[in-house]
């Protein structure tokens, strides 16, 4: 299975929480007017230049452990080393927001605009997210219709470059997925561009498997621990 | 002075337009210029960039800040360049080879230039001979490096080494951030200081100058 996810701007559009989040105002802060007019006016510009797009691949856990190993540089155990052999079924996938965003955020910067260029990256990284969580819902109907996973099973998604997943391992994933086809490239540093594009793995299996510590040594490094977040999304599915 | 006063409070209210107007009622008063962009603006950006490292205040209300300096800075600059008053000091800036993310460093340079420093930004995907070649060609005592991958990241290294080779390593002094990169990073590639945000990279690059 090897499929494009067709996606409106609409579909990918985020809440201005979100926004205002990325920009850097902590939840539960009342801001300014004007830095609300700010994550208002990212988003709309957003809206109007991103063209989304994703594509998924189903893959063997086979073909998945030479992706996973890239270059050999991953840690030597991760959330991700535990779960892929554990999954039922395995896809690739990469989005994108499209170039046009990442463009006008240079020519804000460019031109002084920064309060609104901030807003722009802000809204189009969440725009970014988002749309890795349409190809991934995409991916769980597959299933679904396939009667491959029911209620007591979840998707979880992976990228290289986080959770102890090295990034050089995007080389192998973009050599297995060609994610050119919806213009998604990777330059020699492992670079996607348009900037504001995401690939992983989405990981589907039993709820159970999904079920990680964030006491890895790297996670000492991490600044998010959004997965905590995301295994309680899991627990939701 | 009642003026430069005002100039620093509608700063710090992010009010450009205002900031704008009394700059230019200040140099019809005929106030000299470094003291309008001393006592008036850089002193609205200090309690910016105080109340930031408090947590009272966040990025966007930064950057609204940053934009009124800005509207006074444009009057003023023509002044400063008729009356040879020199900048705070220079910095070369640059996301280096093989990276494009440039947000984070641009956010530094607007925070640089808030803070009265002169940036030269090289933009992304800078070589290593650039960084250099751009401080020797324009002055500048300090290079702030960028990069969001752990494998453009090395490149940082290879921008002090090849400062060493050129006899430039202790002449120059070197910033670098991003989310990969951190102190102890710095401390092996010979950095003199990891920035962990704007507010960082003007507190050092401050430091670095009042000790050059």
């Amino acid at each position: 299975m090897r499929e494009k996810v067709a996606m409106t701007p609409e579909e990918v559009l985020p809440a201005r929480a979100a926004v205002l989040r990325a920009m850097g105002v902590p939840e539960g802060t009342e801001p300014d007017t004007r830095v609300i007019g700010m994550a208002d006016q990212g988003v709309a510009m957003m809206t109007k230049l991103a063209k989304p797009v994703g594509l998924v691949m189903a893959i063997s856990h086979e073909e998945f452990e030479t992706v996973y190993q890239g270059e050999g540089r991953n840690e030597p155990d991760t959330p991700l080393n535990q779960l892929f052999p554990k999954a039922t079924q395995l896809a690739l996938y990469a989005v994108t927001v499209g170039d046009a965003v990442s463009a006008r955020i240079s020519k804000l910067f460019d031109t002084d605009d920064f309060t609104v260029g901030v807003a722009l990256d802000a809204a189009a990284s969440e725009a970014a997210e988002l749309a890795a969580r349409v190809a991934e819902t995409f991916y769980r109907d597959y299933l679904v219709r396939h009667h491959r996973l029911d209620s007591s099973q979840a998707t979880l998604a992976f990228s290289p470059g986080y959770c102890g997943w090295h990034i050089s391992a995007q080389r192998a994933l973009f050599a297995r997925l060609q994610p050119d086809d919806i213009g998604v490239r990777l330059n020699p540093s492992c670079l996607m561009a348009p900037l504001k594009s995401i690939s992983g793995v989405i990981v589907a299996g039993p709820k159970e498997i999904f079920e990680f510590e964030d006491d890895f040594p790297f996670c000492s490094d991490c600044r998010t621990r959004e997965c905590r977040e995301r295994l309680e999304n899991v627990r939701n599915q | 002075m009642e003026i430069l006063q005002q100039i620093s409070e509608r700063l710090q209210k992010g009010d450009a337009a205002a900031v704008g107007e009394l700059t230019g009622a200040a140099i019809e008063q005929q106030l000299a210029p470094k003291r309008i962009l001393d006592d008036g603006l850089l002193a609205g950006m200090a309690v910016i960039g105080d109340k930031f490292k408090r947590h009272e205040i966040f990025l966007p209300d930064v950057l609204l800040a940053a934009k009124a300096m800005y509207a006074g800075l444009d009057l003023l600059r023509p002044l400063m360049i008729e009356e040879g008053i020199p900048t705070v000091g220079k910095v070369v800036l640059g996301t280096v080879q093989g990276d494009l993310h440039d947000i984070g460093k641009n956010l530094v340079g607007i925070m640089l230039k808030g803070a009265g420093f002169e940036v030269v930004d090289l933009g992304k995907d800078v070589a290593p001979e650039r960084f250099l070649d751009a401080a020797e060609e324009s002055g500048a005592g300090i290079i702030g490096m960028s990069a969001l991958l752990t494998t453009t990241m090395p490149t940082m290294k290879k921008v002090i080494d090849l400062a060493r080779e050129r006899g430039l390593f202790g002449k120059v002094r070197f910033l670098i951030g991003g989310a990969p990169v951190s102190a102890d990073y710095a401390k092996e590639i010979g950095a003199d200081a990891y920035c962990f945000d704007g507010v960082k990279a003007v507190e050092c690059a401050k430091a670095f100058t009042k000790a050059s």
